[in-house]
């Protein structure tokens, strides 16, 4: 598995520090020419390093806003505008600040199920995965909290919405509600602590990544042929093959994320948090940003109580399986690896999971729309089967596939990947 | 582009966002028309943008307010300081207090926010059958298809349908989510009298305003198409040339090198 190389640095000064504090090395070592990786890595593998510049990207342009926003009630909405309007260069930074979001999520999003389709998740990836969902959690907590800020119907309602879900928990809900607005509805204190943990968070997602990344640096990065590295002829160093690689990615993602923040910067935004947030008017429909549709869809499938039929007695009340299902539709992934019981980790020799996952991408799609919608007319019923299966194949599909599906040969490396059998 | 537009509504339709927006209210879709504004090279018509200030001055300030937007700006629109200072003069705004504790009041200044025609909510209220007219300053923003959907609110107004129970003080515009609106039509012909001799038809106001509007709305609008054309080319260029690097450095790799043992 993965060894360290010392950094020796001809340059003097370089040495100098590299002598006291061998942070060279780190960098070489993690995503330098220190770091032997698969030479086979297709573009899927350019969305991590995509995540990693997006957050980047909103911390910086999240710091500079945070010089000019003002987290109050009353003044939110106007500081926000005068971003827009009076501050120098100010529409660029919250336009790629808010359509950033996007992005990070649509980078980290392909990432996933990249990850998802490779089995990344399996041994000895099992914590590098873990922590990549941790993120992905930080992060929605991040974006949720952000969205708050610029104080618009949305802003509000999403906040007053989303937060009153975890009065559903028996006995401690109220409490925990409460304490998340400060007091008995959301309001200025809401605004405030949303504003100091949106900033600090980000920061914690750093600090992750950074494991995310020592991990990756113990376990190796994975590939998509999914078998083992077996000799040096099977790796090149990760820098300059990757490093240009993910640079050339880089250009193409932000092409495309420049078209957005220039051309239609509020197309992935909704045009009721430009309208003052007013707790005396609900929106006629109260919709969260894009990214969290599928998990919001999953939310509100749920429409039934657990209890012992033709009785009054309820286990589980509708609202608060609802809020279980959301949550462990996340967390589900916490346990993939141990949940996929299949020995092979690439979709690529799997013929029958392969149709598997293909409906899970459909099915992410089809919840998204399912968010997006009045919950009236077929939807709920689509809403009820887009969940069972999404649960379906984390609980039943994966772990039976992996006992009675009969697998593609594997290649013999990665450097010949000649199938086995063929030869 | 069209065909960006089109794409992007399109993309906005596959996540379900349009889908979600116009369940509100059974409103009618709204007009579509062609906007100067639209597209990668989209710029005002500052013609139609003066005619729109004018008739934003002259009616609808009389009950909306337009809370971000300064006299100053103005200049934008293509007037002069001189003409800036003269309308900003026309009104009164209360600046501070006087010795005596009294508020102060002085001729507005370019760097004064127009004045809005209400001191507060509960009197722009009761003004107005108890509906507030909305502040105008994002309206091209904070509705779907705003302009569109100002142009065809303004242009729209019919006799109610027979079946349709109308409350007092409203009238019928199939395009306001529930039909009936507590504005009245607020533009009707030669209500303006256009500095610029162009004909005053309701449906030329609709525009004028919507133009202004928009403006208002999104003030960086020109700048942001500028740079975006700029800022497109660098990357396209950076990219193609990360692309041909690329291509070039994995060569030896895409013939089977091996680069840890033949050195
Ligand atoms: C006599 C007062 C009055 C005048 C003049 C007036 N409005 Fe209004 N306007 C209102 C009121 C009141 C409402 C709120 C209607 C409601 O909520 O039912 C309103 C609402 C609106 C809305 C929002 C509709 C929505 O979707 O909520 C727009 C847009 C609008 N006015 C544009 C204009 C424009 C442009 C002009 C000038 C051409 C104008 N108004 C002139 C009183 C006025
Ligand atoms: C994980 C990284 C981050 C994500 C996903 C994120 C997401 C968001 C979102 C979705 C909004 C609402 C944008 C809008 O609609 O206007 C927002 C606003 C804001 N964010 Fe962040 N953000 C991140 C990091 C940061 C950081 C590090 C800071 C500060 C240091 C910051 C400061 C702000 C401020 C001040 C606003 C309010 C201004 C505005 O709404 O435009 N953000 N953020």
């Amino acid at each position: 598995m993965a060894e360290w190389n010392a950094a020796k640095p001809k340059n003097a000064v370089a040495a100098w520090v590299e002598e006291r504090l061998p942070i060279l090395s780190l960098v070489n070592n993690v995503v330098g020419v220190d770091t032997p990786t698969p030479r086979n890595l297709n573009y899927w593998w350019n969305f991590g390093s995509l995540a990693g510049l997006m957050l980047v990207v909103q911390i910086i342009s999240g710091v500079v806003l945070a010089m000019h926003y003002t987290p109050h009630t009353s003044l939110a909405f106007d500081s926000v505008e005068r971003i827009m309007r009076d501050v120098n260069y100010g529409w660029l930074i919250r336009y790629m600040h808010a359509n950033g979001a996007s992005f990070f999520f649509i980078a980290v999003y392909t990432h996933i199920f990249r990850g998802l389709y490779y089995g990344s998740y399996k041994a000895p990836r099992e914590l590098l995965w873990m922590l990549g969902v941790v993120i992905f959690l930080l992060m929605m907590a991040t974006a949720f909290m952000g969205y708050v800020l610029p104080w618009g119907q949305m802003s509000f309602w999403g906040a007053t919405v989303i937060t009153n879900l975890f009065s559903a928990i028996p006995v401690v809900g109220e409490s925990i509600v409460t304490l998340l607005w400060g007091g008995f509805s959301v309001d200025n204190p809401t605004l405030n602590r949303f504003f100091s943990l949106h900033y600090l968070l980000p920061f914690v997602i750093a600090g992750v990544v950074i494991l995310h990344l020592w991990a990756k640096k113990i376990s190796d990065s994975g590939n998509p042929l999914g078998i083992d590295v077996k000799s040096n002829a099977d790796q090149i160093p990760f820098h300059p093959f990757y490093t240009i690689k993910d640079a050339f990615g880089a250009g193409v993602f932000f092409f495309v994320f420049a078209a957005f923040i220039f051309y239609m910067p509020n197309v992935l935004g909704h045009p009721d948090n430009y309208i003052p947030a007013d707790p005396m008017v609900t929106p006629a429909s109260i919709v969260p940003e894009w990214y969290f549709l599928p998990f919001y869809a999953i939310l509100r499938s749920i429409t039934f109580d657990i209890g012992i039929p033709f009785t009054d007695i309820v286990f589980i009340p509708a609202k608060l399986l609802g809020v279980l299902a959301m949550f462990a539709s996340i967390l589900v992934w916490l346990f993939l690896p141990w949940l996929d019981t299949s020995k092979v980790r690439s979709g690529k020799f799997r013929p029958t999971f392969r149709w598997f996952f293909l409906f899970l991408v459909i099915d992410m799609f089809v919840l998204t729309v399912v968010g997006g919608k009045k919950p009236e007319g077929i939807w709920p019923l689509v809403g009820l089967i887009g969940t069972a299966y999404y649960f379906a194949y984390f609980l039943v599909i994966l772990p039976l596939l992996g006992k009675i599906e009969k697998t593609l040969p594997l290649p013999e490396s990665i450097a010949n990947p000649v199938v086995k059998a063929a030869e | 582009m069209k065909l960006v537009k089109n794409i992007a509504i399109a993309l906005t339709a596959a996540v379900g966002l349009a889908g979600a927006s116009f369940a509100a209210g059974a409103a009618k879709h709204p007009m579509q028309l062609e906007w100067s504004f639209e597209g990668p090279f989209g710029q005002f018509d500052m013609q139609s943008a003066q005619r729109g200030w004018q008739v934003y001055k002259q009616v609808c300030s009389n009950c909306h307010s337009l809370k971000y937007f300064h006299f100053r700006n103005l200049a934008d629109l293509g007037y002069e300081e001189d003409m800036i200072k003269a309308w900003a003069a026309e009104y009164t705004v209360i600046d501070g207090v006087d010795d005596a504790g009294d508020p102060k009041e002085r001729p507005g200044l370019p760097q004064d926010v127009f004045p809005a025609p209400f001191p507060n909510p509960e009197a722009a209220a009761a003004s107005n059958g108890g509906a507030v007219p909305p502040d105008l300053s994002l309206m091209s923003k904070a509705r779907h298809d705003g302009p569109n959907y100002i142009y065809s609110l303004l242009t729209g107004y019919e006799d109610a349908p027979a079946d349709h129970e109308m409350p007092a003080g409203k009238s019928y515009n199939p395009y306001f989510p529930g039909g009936a609106i507590s504005m009245a039509p607020p533009l009707a012909e030669g209500v303006v009298d256009y500095e610029d001799g162009t004909a005053a038809t309701a449906e030329q106001m609709s525009k004028d305003v919507v133009m202004f509007l928009t403006y208002v709305a999104e003030p960086k609008l020109v700048d942001r198409h500028h740079m975006g054309l700029k800022v497109l080319m660098f990357l396209g260029i950076l990219t193609i040339v990360l692309y041909l690097s690329m291509k070039k450095i994995w060569k030896p790799i895409k013939s089977g090198r091996n680069v840890y043992e033949d050195k």
